[in-house]
């Protein structure tokens, strides 16, 4: 190294990164982290900085202090996490038995996998509309149950908290569900074959060997899932009850903005909402950091 | 039993009994069919032809769970969130057996395998050689009725290689489970079985001892795989005084009497082995060539004669010779196998 140096007349460059074991190839990123820069990190440090300038003047809190002094704006934390844990819950519990079956070579396992992640490509917006036509009271959902005779009136699916539910199922499942397949793929098959020469029924195979490997995979989906529910706007608008028990943190932000042109009491709701989403992530890694977390591999490939 | 992937037959008609407490090798080139039999036998693939008995129980519709086979695989397949302590206990608690038991029976496994110092580690902190001890350790833990090693030395390196040979042997030998081993490796399964089965594109070409199909393979296919690496075409004419056939090819002339059945007078193939061939003049079964090639390796040097334009044959010999000498070979009349010549085989 210092011989390197020593010759100082003829610095070089790229004996001097490798001697600080810096990759060329990575400069690659500058234009990239520029771009993270310029158009998330500063907008986000603005943001927060806004936050603590509210538009009346009341102080550094006091964007803070009239969100927690309002009991509707509270409630907007309440509603928020009441529509984002049972959404992101569901999602990955239903995507591993699914994906636990379509790893192997099932027939139309093409098919299937498309049909799931059709949702997905069509957008939030587009589910929602067309939710809102297929779960109105004359919309072909009612319609096809009164006629079965199974309800005796429409059931009230849109503008409230179920219609929101339904959405987010819809379009966060199929992004579980990649994501755990993929997971599960990333574990060898031969294990379970192990297992099952050791004696062990296929629940007992899932229980002991695929379940405890997925588990770090399965808490990183429900980060993403959670954190995709959580900032949930167009459903929440659109066929929720936004005035009422949809009154989201997004939707309160929004509301903020547009209403009340409170730019800086919308950053302050963002602020928050960013931090609890979070505090939830880090929890959730908090707990899986204590699982084993290694190859899934097994053994030397 | 038979398995066929669509159209493509991977084992048909495989018929085999295997004694109690034998130690049966499987034996052939990738894709002969050996790996494929092995999961048939462990019931991770169904058979799509045939059965299989295990004693009077017919078994071949029993899932694995239930088969009581243990089975070591080539990558090992450890559980990897699992300590050796746990990936060995793994198959007793699924069993339900008492803890106490569980414990003392994977304590004397683990003592078996000599992996006292490792039990408490996970598998990814273990060199290979010991993750191969713990998944055999797993897989005769339960004592089960027959054990699978689907090439467990694969692997490892030459020298672990050796050592765990020896290995499997003193347990097979200390333990008596009946043991079905799969390997591609003829070395391996000469010294490990007690019978071995010499498999190629699904069918079995010989079934016999080591020592039986190292000296008398039944066909050129065998031969070439156990070592004859010199396969040559020749003229079988008619037979001479007590079962010594003359056969000859230009530049040689032998005299054979370990002929195939069937061998008909006319063209035959012949095999014989590097190490067979001793570097000397004789009067009989002499040829003369010249050396083209001398490889060292070690305890001998591998060299590569010609006959004639066109005849290579393979020497194996502690004798240094240079290249471009002239040299007489020769070979005892049993150590020339001589097949017929419609036992087509790929090489030749």
């Amino acid at each position: 190294m210092s011989e390197v140096n020593t010759k100082a007349s003829s610095f070089d460059f790229r004996l001097w990164l490798a001697d600080h074991s810096i990759d060329r190839l990575l400069l690659l990123a500058v234009p990239a982290f520029l771009a993270m820069l310029a158009f998330f990190i500063y907008p986000s440090f603005y943001g927060a900085y806004l936050s603590f300038h509210p538009m009346d003047k009341s102080g550094a809190l006091g964007n803070y202090q009239s969100f927690f002094g309002d009991p509707y704006m509270r409630e907007s934390i309440w509603n928020t996490f009441r529509i984002a844990l049972p959404v992101s819950l569901i999602n990955v519990f239903a995507a591993v038995p699914l994906a636990v079956r379509l790893r192997h070579k099932v027939r139309g396992k093409r098919t299937i996998n498309t049909l799931l992640v059709i949702p997905m490509s069509l957008g939030t917006v587009l589910v929602a509309e067309g939710l809102s036509m297929y779960l109105a009271p004359n919309g072909w959902l009612n319609r096809t149950l009164l006629a079965t005779g199974l309800i005796s009136e429409p059931v009230q699916l849109l503008h409230n908290f179920w219609g929101v539910i339904i959405s987010l199922i819809i379009t966060g499942f199929p992004f579980a569900f990649l994501l755990t397949l993929s997971y599960i793929s990333g574990i060898n098959p031969k294990m379970e074959e192990a297992a099952s020469t050791l004696g062990a029924t296929s629940w007992q195979r899932f229980r002991y060997i695929t379940f405890p490997l997925l588990t770090p995979g399965l808490a990183i989906t429900f980060c993403l899932s959670f954190v995709l529910a959580f900032s949930v706007f167009p459903s929440a608008n659109l066929l929720g009850n936004p005035a009422g028990d949809s009154h989201v943190l997004a939707v309160a932000a929004a509301q903020a903005i547009f209403t009340q042109y409170d730019y800086s009491m919308a950053s302050a709701i963002s602020v928050i909402t960013g931090v609890l989403e979070l505090a939830v992530v880090a929890a959730v890694l908090v707990m899986r950091s204590r699982l084993y977390s290694g190859s899934t591999s097994g053994g030397k490939g | 039993m038979s398995r066929a992937f669509g159209k493509s037959v991977a084992l048909s008609n495989l018929t085999l009994t295997i004694g109690n407490g034998e130690l049966v090798a499987l034996l052939g080139p990738s894709g002969c069919g050996k790996s494929t039999a092995l999961n048939c036998l462990a019931g991770l693939l169904p058979l799509t032809g045939g059965s299989i008995y295990l004693d009077d129980r017919r078994i071949d519709t029993v899932p694995p769970e239930r088969r009581d086979f243990g089975m070591v695989f080539q990558n090992y397949a450890l559980f990897p969130h699992l300590t050796v302590r746990q990936n060995i206990g793994f198959g007793l608690k699924i069993k339900k057996i008492s803890k106490s038991e569980i414990e003392r029976r994977v304590n004397a496994a683990i003592e078996l395998v000599q992996l006292t110092l490792h039990a408490d580690k996970h598998p990814n902190q273990l060199s290979g050689g010991q993750q191969q001890r713990v998944a055999i350790a797993r897989a005769i833990v339960i004592e089960p009725q027959v054990v699978l090693m689907d090439e467990p030395l694969s692997n490892l390196d030459a020298k672990l290689r050796h050592e765990m040979r020896s290995e499997i042997k003193r347990l097979h030998s200390e333990l008596g489970l009946t043991t079905v081993y799969v390997t591609h490796d003829q070395e391996e399964a000469l010294s490990l079985a007690d019978r071995l089965v010499v498999l190629h594109d699904g069918e079995i070409q010989q079934i016999g001892t080591p020592e039986d199909v190292y000296l008398n393979p039944t066909n050129t296919f065998v031969a070439d795989f156990m070592g004859y690496r010199n396969l040559i075409s020749m003229e079988l004419l008619s037979g001479g005084a007590t079962n010594n056939y003359s056969i000859s090819c230009p530049g040689i002339e032998l005299v054979a009497n370990n002929i195939s059945a069937g061998t008909k007078a006319g063209k035959v193939l012949v095999a014989i082995r590097p190490e067979d061939l001793l570097v000397e003049k004789s009067s009989k079964n002499n040829i003369s060539c010249t050396v083209t090639n001398v490889e060292y390796q070690g305890k001998d040097f591998a060299v590569e004669v010609s006959v004639e334009p066109g005849l290579v044959i393979y020497v194996r010999t502690p004798i240094r010779l240079e290249v471009g000498q002239k040299t007489n070979l020769t070979v005892r009349p049993d150590r020339v196998l001589v097949y017929p010549r419609s036992d087509n085989h790929p090489n030749v």
